[in-house]
């Protein structure tokens, strides 16, 4: 096989015994890699009953064809499980060195099943493949970890790793890579928690071969060119990142403020933007593995009650902690964000529920005693002094580290939380920004930017520009929009590189690197069989029509001022158009004949 | 006026984009440990710095093998003739650079793939460029005579 190894891991966490198998290439043909690949498996292996942290639930982690190649920013791996959070399909996914390092040493993914009875690390070193004893690891944050596991390894190896927040089952915990790349969203780090898995580290001096040399190398070089000509690829990620984007969404009207509750213009924007972030923190940008947009923020604070380094932080975090929590102090929104990475949890979700917090202190529902300590919108310290609680689940943050809707809900306010399916939705009203309105209520994994940027034609242009206020025209690029992310995320290849390149380019690395001979129309429509798949898992949950919806207060309540002013989402507008286009009836199930279409 | 490779690690993003393409250019696989160039990062001190041969004038690879398997070409690159070479892996002890190495069957080293090495075509931010010598001194030249403009000259 080509651009895939061809070869997968199972590890049973419960006997210790450790398998290699292969990949067929019928189903690699069929569902690429990544995202695509590593649910097909899933569902394939995990009883749609089995609970999110049971020993019979697995965890899979899976890269692409393209991961580790020189194909365009292909560094991406993919973590599959139901979400803790939401319990809908759970895949989250992370750039870093991670991913090709796994394909060096052999294999393009690995299955994790049952449970240790003591923690452990998974240590694969080319095709020598062991779990070691982590009990002198468990509590340790993400770069204590990393840098033990690289001294008891190799010099070279590269970790992935869960912090206290994974262990805790913090259900917003993620799992990172590299110390400070992270998938996540979902909670997937209480999912390697709950299986006592701490680490996963590998080491490889294996190489990745294409089919078609003069051809990939061609088609690369084409991407390539592009990306570095385009004014959002080759130029604004690499000097401002992601953060580029404060100024930009708060001039359109969409930065929602204080839990959404306040409009969608942050007076403050600029102190917390991509722009402020240079001039104060930033030491220098750096790009993931064979990424050449490098929009990681390497960062200090080099004085002051927040004295810290790291990465980050990205867009979506920053609103999260930023203007959601109605705070404007970039120093503190970094210490939170490192916090986040050396604790391993999300910080959009994490932001998300303090601004929920907050509004139900604002409502009299919570009061300073009973938080211990003053969660209130403005007070930059106490995020700071909160995020490791929640990490920890002490006190009031055992509460906090269920995400907003658990809290909300245990108060009665279920619609004090901003989320959709439980996750917290970032940083684009949808009110401002109609399009995202309709991506948080359809996306899979519940509230999430990453399943259909239509920020991308309704602000930045790209393809084409769409008008942000109107809902024409939004469910059909939406769908196609979706079907690309689920191609692009199960190849290996990063979701910003979809600015710069499209389909065209995608097809033509991907063809020449595995020497499959798919069409451009079917690469899509692979996508929207994963599409498919992922929705037919959330049926299989229970999902229906009703959850397919926003907070109310995106519904019903006005914007009351800014370029949306007296806006809100006409979801109703676009869902029945968009469960047409999908070819699913009016209740959001996928007909027969879809299904049979796409060989599902 | 001959080119040289130079280096600037205050440019290099880490991606590690290099070793892709010259991995890929000698080998025909993306493999870093087949690379002749290679990036080493130091997280706390936030840098990366990409390390390859740099051509020596004086080459110790060249004047230690016992077999004259390293030549120096028309540009002055240092290239291996793999015909002579016996794999004896001496030339590997003599670099005090590191830059030679061996990929299981053969040594290898940097030969700025004829004229055009893909590295510095490649670089997306710059650290790894191929370009005339002098001209990069001087660049550093000015630098310093800045410094010394603002210590000793009158404020404009």
């Amino acid at each position: 096989m080509y651009g895939l190894i061809g070869r997968l891991l199972r590890v049973n966490l419960t006997t210790g015994a450790v398998t290699e198998e292969a990949i067929s290439e019928s189903m690699a043909k069929k569902y690429f890699g990544g995202r695509g690949l590593g649910t097909k498996i899933y569902m394939d292996e995990v009883a749609k009953d089995t609970d999110v942290f049971s020993p019979d639930n697995k965890l899979i982690l899976m890269t692409g064809p393209l991961t580790g190649t020189f194909a365009t920013s292909a560094g991406r791996l993919m973590w599959i499980t139901k979400a803790p959070l939401t319990g809908t399909i759970g895949c989250a996914n992370s750039g870093g060195e991670f991913g090709p390092e796994l394909k060096f040493a052999g294999f393009d993914g690995v299955i994790f099943e049952g449970k240790a009875e003591k923690p452990v690390f998974l240590y694969v070193n080319n095709g020598k493949v062991e779990l070691r004893s982590a009990e002198d690891l468990w509590g340790k944050t993400v770069p204590d970890t990393t840098d033990q596991l690289v001294a008891a390894t190799d010099p070279d190896a590269k970790v992935c790793c869960i912090g206290p927040a994974g262990e805790n089952r913090v259900l917003f915990a993620g799992i990172m890579n590299e110390k400070n790349r992270a998938a996540g969203r979902g909670g997937l780090g209480a999912v390697m928690g709950s299986k006592n898995l701490k680490a996963v580290v590998v080491r490889g001096t294996g190489g990745i071969k294409v089919a078609d040399n003069a051809g990939f190398l061609a088609a690369c070089t084409e991407a390539r060119d592009k990306l570095k000509a385009h004014p959002v690829t080759g130029a604004g990620l690499g000097a401002y990142g992601t953060e580029i984007l404060v100024n930009i969404i708060n001039a359109s009207g969409g930065l929602p403020i204080n839990n959404w509750r306040d409009g969608a213009v942050d007076r403050n924007a600029d102190d917390i933007s991509g722009e402020t972030l240079v001039e104060k923190y930033l030491v220098r940008n750096k790009g993931c593995f064979g990424c050449s947009m490098a929009c990681g923020r390497v960062t200090k604070v080099k004085d002051g009650p927040y004295k810290s380094a790291g990465e980050g932080p990205e867009y979506e975090a920053a609103w999260a902690l930023g203007s959601s929590c109605g705070i404007n102090d970039l120093a503190a929104i970094c210490k939170v964000n490192f916090l986040c990475n050396e604790y391993g949890m999300d910080p959009i979700t994490l932001g998300s529920t303090f601004a929920c917090a907050m509004e139900m202190f604002d409502k009299g529902l919570l009061n300073v005693e009973e938080m211990g300590g003053n969660l209130v919108f403005g007070d930059a310290a106490s995020i700071v002094e909160f995020a490791t609680k929640t990490a920890k689940r002490e006190g009031f943050g055992d509460k906090l580290a269920d995400g907003s809707y658990r809290l909300a809900e245990s108060y009665g306010v279920p619609e004090l939380s901003m989320s959709v399916k439980k996750q917290e939705m970032p940083a684009y009203d949808g009110r401002s920004l109609q399009g995202m309105g309709l991506e948080y209520a359809t996306s899979n994994r519940g509230g999430c930017h990453v399943r259909g940027y239509l920020t991308s034609p309704e602000i930045l242009g790209l393809p084409v520009k769409m008008d942000p206020l109107v809902t024409e025209g939004k469910a059909a690029m939406l769908k196609i929009f979706q079907d690309l992310t689920a191609v692009v995320d199960s190849i290996g290849l990063c979701l910003f590189t979809t600015f710069g390149i499209g389909l065209p380019e995608i097809a033509n690395m991907l063809r020449t690197c595995t020497g499959w001979d798919l069409t451009d129309e079917e690469i899509l429509a692979t996508g929207d069989r994963i599409w498919n798949m992922e929705k037919l898992y959330n049926l299989g949950q229970g999902f229906t029509k009703t959850d397919d919806t926003l907070p109310p207060r995106l519904l019903h309540e006005p914007l009351p001022e800014g370029p949306a002013k007296g806006k809100v989402c006409e979801l109703d507008d676009m869902l029945p158009e968009y469960y047409n286009l999908r070819g699913w009836d009016k209740d959001g199930v996928p007909a027969k004949a879809k299904l049979t279409e796409l060989g599902l | 006026m001959s080119k040289t490779i130079v280096l600037k690690p205050d440019k290099c993003l880490s991606c590690r984009t290099c070793e892709l393409i010259c991995s890929f250019t000698r080998a025909e696989e993306f493999n870093p440990q087949l690379s002749a160039v290679s990036v080493i990062h130091y997280d706390k001190a936030m840098i990366s710095v990409p390390i390859m041969c740099t051509q020596c004038e004086e080459a110790p690879c060249l004047k230690v093998c016992p077999v004259e398997a390293i030549y120096k070409d028309e540009n002055g690159t240092k290239i291996i003739d793999y015909k002579k070479c016996i794999g004896c892996k001496v030339c590997i002890s003599a670099c005090p650079l590191g830059n030679m190495a061996f990929d299981g069957n053969a040594v290898f080293k940097c030969n700025l793939c004829g004229g055009d090495p893909q590295c510095a075509r490649f670089c997306p931010s710059g650290a790894i460029e191929y370009k005339d010598a002098n001209p990069s001194s001087m660049l550093k030249r000015k630098e310093l005579a800045e410094k010394f403009k603002d210590v000793f000259g009158e404020e404009e």
